[in-house]
């Protein structure tokens, strides 16, 4: 069982306390984004083997959303981080670097979404 | 080339002359070839989709020029995982056209391929434990009158007598009626991927286990090659078969699949004497049973919320199973469980697959079978042969295309068939 510490309340729970929700640092498409671009923000994902940034509702605590970087392989847990940010800070990437010297940093949104269209 | 020797066709007679002869005759299921430089199809994954697509390119397109390599072993990934249930019951017409279509096949797949996969037309209850189930399932019947598929609705005395275990008063979740489809039951999982896996090397196509794809070769927009763990492989055509792996391998190819992958679990029981000859779904508490032929009471659970490939599963969703499923079947409350495991599985946003082109020509995906892939199998196999030997999706793929997501054409049956597919 994966256990996570909320970084608003402080409070260290087991995951059965936690709401999953999803891949972190989706950028969203504004207003004038194509349909392409706003179809790889809806639905296309990384789902990574490996360091996987991902969102988390304290649902049975605080009530908050929060951030955490997390092993989908392994389980480990990196790191949580408040949700106020559009990229992991500092000492989160230097967690995932101290457990795995080889990763490339990487969180960033589909940078290719026309590459994606089937017709 | 040396062509793959033929494994004999099995029969009575076959097993009265090997009778005779100290069983020495038989040969072996399956050739373990050397992989070539070059096919003119490749398939990624050996598990029951990947073969069945390769049986039918052979036996409905002719196309034998074919190799289906894995990274594992034969059948080794959710083919061998899953709790086996086989069942049509989906609301929408384009998931009622290819889950019946498999289940047709299903029907008479041992003898198709020479190879008994004991298919076991049991009957499929899916018990309605709230008001909601109950209308969801009614109209789910009434959706099936329509689409010819032959499902039932029962009500609970009827669920009484067709499972004498069951206790229908709850209190938590009382057994308000069921949707019961009679054609439906239960295979022999390992038997469903060895038997086409058998039928695809008599007709000269090459099954290579061990061999780990990574990565893929593309050159303007084409695909070329794949470059294994033993070497490189060229091919026309390409096809990515993978389950909870599909993102893995759409990223070496360079686009990304709607696809988040998760843990599913299931485990099984002590064996004792037959006591339930249905299958059971409560997908209100998202457990599902039935009794395989050793005795053991196989249950499958729920998924993980989040990204997994562990292939595990975690405790507390068998404790929610198991806890809720003692309630509506109390005689198993003191059954030893003896093996639980877990399969990582491809969930798409509507719960239903993709068969689709990609934007690499000659690169083609079969994903997104979520909880719910083995019995689709024959059908899934059929429909992707067709979309690879044509290049274009026939009636049973066609609204199954990666192109969905972007018109909002969902195939919504997660909201159908809850979690348990």
């Amino acid at each position: 069982m994966l256990c996570l510490t909320c970084p608003c309340c402080g409070v260290i729970a087991e995951e059965t306390e936690f709401q999953p929700g999803g891949e972190a640092h989706l950028k969203r498409i504004g207003p004038g984004g194509s349909d392409v671009e706003f179809e790889a923000y809806l639905f296309a994902r990384r789902n990574l083997r490996g360091v996987h940034f991902e969102r988390w509702r304290h649902a049975y605590g605080c009530g908050k959303w929060f951030l955490a970087a997390r092993d989908t392989v392994t389980l480990q847990v990196y790191a949580t981080y408040p949700a106020q940010t559009t990229e992991p800070p500092q000492n989160v990437v230097d967690a995932i670097r101290a457990a795995r010297p080889d990763w490339t940093a990487d969180w960033t949104s589909d940078p290719h979404p026309e590459r994606n269209s089937a017709e | 080339m040396t062509t793959a020797t033929r494994s004999g066709r099995y029969s009575v007679f076959a097993i009265a002359r090997e009778a005779f002869r100290q069983h020495q005759g038989w040969q072996r299921a399956w050739a373990d070839p050397q992989p070539k430089d070059r096919y003119k199809v490749v398939i990624v994954g050996a598990g029951g989709h990947g073969l069945a697509t390769a049986y039918y390119l052979g036996r409905n397109f002719g196309i034998t020029d074919v190799a289906i390599l894995e990274k594992g072993w034969l059948g080794g990934g959710n083919t061998g995982r899953n709790t086996t249930i086989i069942r049509s019951n989906y609301l929408q017409d384009a998931s009622a056209a290819i889950y019946n279509k498999s289940l047709t096949l299903y029907e008479t797949l041992s003898q198709d391929l020479n190879y008994n996969i004991m298919f076991s037309p049991r009957g499929l209850i899916m018990l309605a434990q709230t008001e909601h189930e109950v209308r969801g399932y009614k109209r789910t019947v009434y959706a099936n009158m329509l689409q010819g598929v032959s499902t039932e609705w029962i009500e609970p005395a009827r669920v009484k007598e067709l499972v004498p275990i069951i206790n229908l008063d709850g209190p938590r979740y009382p057994v308000l009626g069921g949707l019961y489809q009679a054609r439906g039951g239960t295979a022999r999982h390992d038997a469903v991927a060895w038997g086409y896996a058998r039928a695809c090397s008599d007709m000269g196509m090459h099954v290579i286990q061990n061999c780990e794809v990574q990565g893929i070769e593309t050159e303007a927009g084409q695909v070329r090659a794949v470059n294994t763990t033993r070497g490189r492989i060229g091919c026309d055509k390409l096809a990515l078969v993978v389950a909870g792996h599909s993102s893995h391998l759409a990223d070496m190819a360079g686009f990304r699949l709607p696809i988040e992958s998760v843990a599913l679990q299931a485990l099984v029981s002590e064996p004792i004497k037959p006591c339930m000859d249905v299958v059971v779904m409560a997908n209100t508490v998202h457990g599902y049973m039935s009794q395989s032929d050793k005795g053991e009471m196989v249950i499958g659970g729920g998924t993980d919320g989040f990204n997994n490939f562990t292939q595990r599963g975690s405790w507390h969703h068998v404790e929610e199973t198991v806890r809720a499923l003692v309630e509506t079947f109390p005689m198993i409350s003191r059954l030893k469980m003896l093996r639980q495991w877990g399969g990582i599985v491809d969930m798409t946003g509507d719960r239903s697959p993709i068969l689709s082109t990609t934007p690499v020509g000659g690169i083609y995906v079969n994903c997104g079978w979520g909880t719910g892939g083995f019995k689709a199998i024959p059908g899934s196999g059929w429909a992707m042969a067709e979309l690879i030997a044509n290049g274009r999706p026939g009636p049973l793929a066609a609204a199954f295309g990666l192109n969905r997501f972007r018109e909002g054409r969902f195939i919504d049956e997660s909201v159908a068939a809850g979690v348990a597919h």
